[in-house]
């Protein structure tokens, strides 16, 4: 992720002609060694958990139905794909409905509250009930009062990831600067103008770090309310999979579901951050490459 | 910069009627500080007035009442030149920080001004441009703040003021953060942007030298409570320049704005 503004500012490669003394060309390998050591060394460490997990299945001849090999919970990936891809269909769904839903809900509900103080005393505790309430707790009256099991799911999804975007963008709504203000209200800014100019790219870096965390939530929520929901058919998703695969102990696809969703939690997380970096690189210190 | 407006040149600088006159204004802040205490005060047109005081003589406290940003707890101002019930003063604001917006370019900044007034990018590029080369930061329409020097800042802040063609600029300690190579460049710039726009400025400061170097009318305020003290004329001609900055002119009338100002400061210890 290198940026442009750096690149600018970075120092110019040395001309090949000049012969680097001993000192410089210590810095240059370090500053490569780093670089490559970034990408590498969390893939040598994974690569070197699962050879470690597969040995200790060998070494100790534990039965596939207690611990299954990396080998075969990778077969069974492939094997089962078509029920676990129509599941990881339903779970993304849900997901990302629920994300997209909190996103606008939380943004508007923040827009909202900073407009007026009175409207953020008379809702602002209700959202902060709403959060501190466990889903697990509340889902199984969600989904008994409401009928669709999509629309329930969806709901207990929302609830868990609407609120570090509400207040994470009250916040930097909020947050402008105050000699800023001052100036829109100089130059006659009307309420719009000022919220379109000033208060929601100054909320910006905190609504994205927001987004950062309902992003993962979202997926939490899809997953504890299909845990609830228990629901089997077209409509489930990769948490019934597993709850389905316990019962059966199939180890195997317990183990290839639970994949599959910790791949899409880090998708999800990487996502956010690209969208955070472009978003902000030209601007934001958090986006900054530092030149030491 | 050459076809501007040449109006207010010293030579006319003081018409007859004031463009903005203080009329015994107090001001009370909420914790019991006397901020300002029955303050009167006529700036005429195409005057350069630097307010001089130490911390806490309100001088920031009387430009943000000039500007509305806070309102007199009595006494009132009046602007005769206008019709009456206008409501938005052909005013610019310059604060003591660049107070730019981080994430736009610095043509996004200077631009903002006209933006609010429903002026299109299209439209206002020539006027953007325009107040960017009178600073000469043109070359910078898309750099963004945070890759520019604190001088640099400051600069588009006064373009951003340039732009809408103001009639009377108030300063609140613009140069208060820079070094000083740089704020007699600024100083220099600025000067000459007022010679050639014919504005009124109100330009608050702490500092004797600068003042003494800037302004044709000098106003000593004492603090606690806030005052005026002293209204000084400084009878210098324009242009200055560096030989005016090092010349026995500029520093007696440096010795006396001091005196005033000791003075003043004197004053406010006995009280």
């Amino acid at each position: 992720m290198t940026l442009e503004i750096a690149d600018k500012h970075a120092i110019a490669p040395a001309p090949q002609s000049v012969p680097l003394d001993a000192e410089e060309l210590k810095r240059a390998r370090a500053a490569r060694r780093e670089a490559v050591g970034r990408w590498v060394l969390p893939i040598v460490i994974l690569v070197l958990s699962v050879y470690f997990w597969d040995r200790l299945c060998v070494w100790n001849e534990i039965p596939h139905y207690i611990l299954p090999r990396p080998g075969l919970v990778f077969e069974t990936l492939l094997a089962d794909w078509g029920i676990l891809s129509i599941a990881l269909i339903n779970t993304l769904k849900i997901t990302f409905g629920a994300l997209l839903i909190a996103t606008l809900g939380g943004l508007g509900l923040a827009v909202l509250f900073t407009q007026s103080k009175w409207i953020e005393i008379s809702f602002f505790p209700f959202a902060v009930i709403l959060q501190v309430t466990p889903i697990i707790a509340i889902a199984p009256l969600i989904l008994i009062y409401v009928d669709s099991i999509t629309a329930g799911l969806l709901i207990c999804a929302w609830i868990v990831a609407f609120f570090p975007i509400l207040s994470n963008t009250t916040l930097g709504l909020n947050s402008a600067d105050h000699n800023l203000q001052n100036l829109f209200r100089l130059y006659g800014a009307s309420r719009w103008q000022t919220l379109r100019f000033l208060r929601l790219p100054a909320s910006m870096p905190y609504f994205l770090g927001g987004l950062k965390i309902a992003g993962g939530l979202s997926l939490i929520g899809a997953i504890v309310a299909e845990f609830v929901a228990g629901s089997a058919g077209s409509g489930s998703g990769l948490a019934n999979q597993i709850l389905e695969a316990s019962y059966r102990l199939n180890m195997p696809r317990m183990f290839a579901a639970l994949i599959l969703i910790s791949v899409t939690g880090i998708l999800i997380f990487l996502s956010m951050n690209l969208l955070s970096h472009l978003l902000l690189r030209k601007w934001h210190e958090s986006a900054l490459k530092r030149e030491m | 910069m050459t076809a501007m407006v040449n109006t207010n040149m010293q030579s006319d600088i003081v018409s007859s009627s004031p463009i903005v006159s203080l009329k015994g204004i107090s001001k009370t802040f909420s914790n019991g500080t006397v901020a300002l205490n029955n303050m009167s005060l006529d700036i005429r047109q195409g005057e350069f007035v630097s307010l001089l005081g130490p911390s806490g003589c309100g001088k920031s406290t009387a430009l943000r009442i000039i500007t509305s940003l806070t309102s007199p707890t009595t006494g009132r101002v009046e602007w005769p030149l206008e019709e009456s019930k206008q409501k938005e003063h052909e005013l610019s604001f310059v604060f003591q920080e660049p107070t730019l917006m981080p994430w736009a370019t610095v043509f996004g900044n200077v631009w903002l001004p006209l933006r609010l007034k429903g002026v299109s990018k299209k439209a206002a590029h020539d006027r953007v441009m325009e107040a960017l080369q009178g600073v000469g930061l043109e070359q910078f329409a898309d750099s963004y703040p945070r890759e520019l020097s604190g001088g640099m800042k400051m600069r588009v802040s006064i373009a951003r003021a340039l732009v809408t063609k103001p009639k009377l600029l108030l300063m609140d300690e613009p140069f208060a953060a820079l070094d000083e190579i740089t704020r007699f460049k600024l100083n220099n710039d600025l000067l000459r942007l007022w010679e050639t726009f014919g504005w009124t400025v109100i330009f608050v400061t702490h500092s004797v030298f600068e003042s003494v170097y800037l302004s044709n009318r000098i106003v000593v305020m004492a603090a606690r409570p806030g005052r005026v003290v002293n209204d000084m004329a400084i009878d210098a001609p324009y242009p200055r320049d560096e030989t005016f900055r090092t010349s026995s002119v500029y520093a007696g009338f440096c010795r006396d704005v001091s005196d005033a100002l000791h003075k003043a400061m004197i004053v406010g210890d006995h009280l």
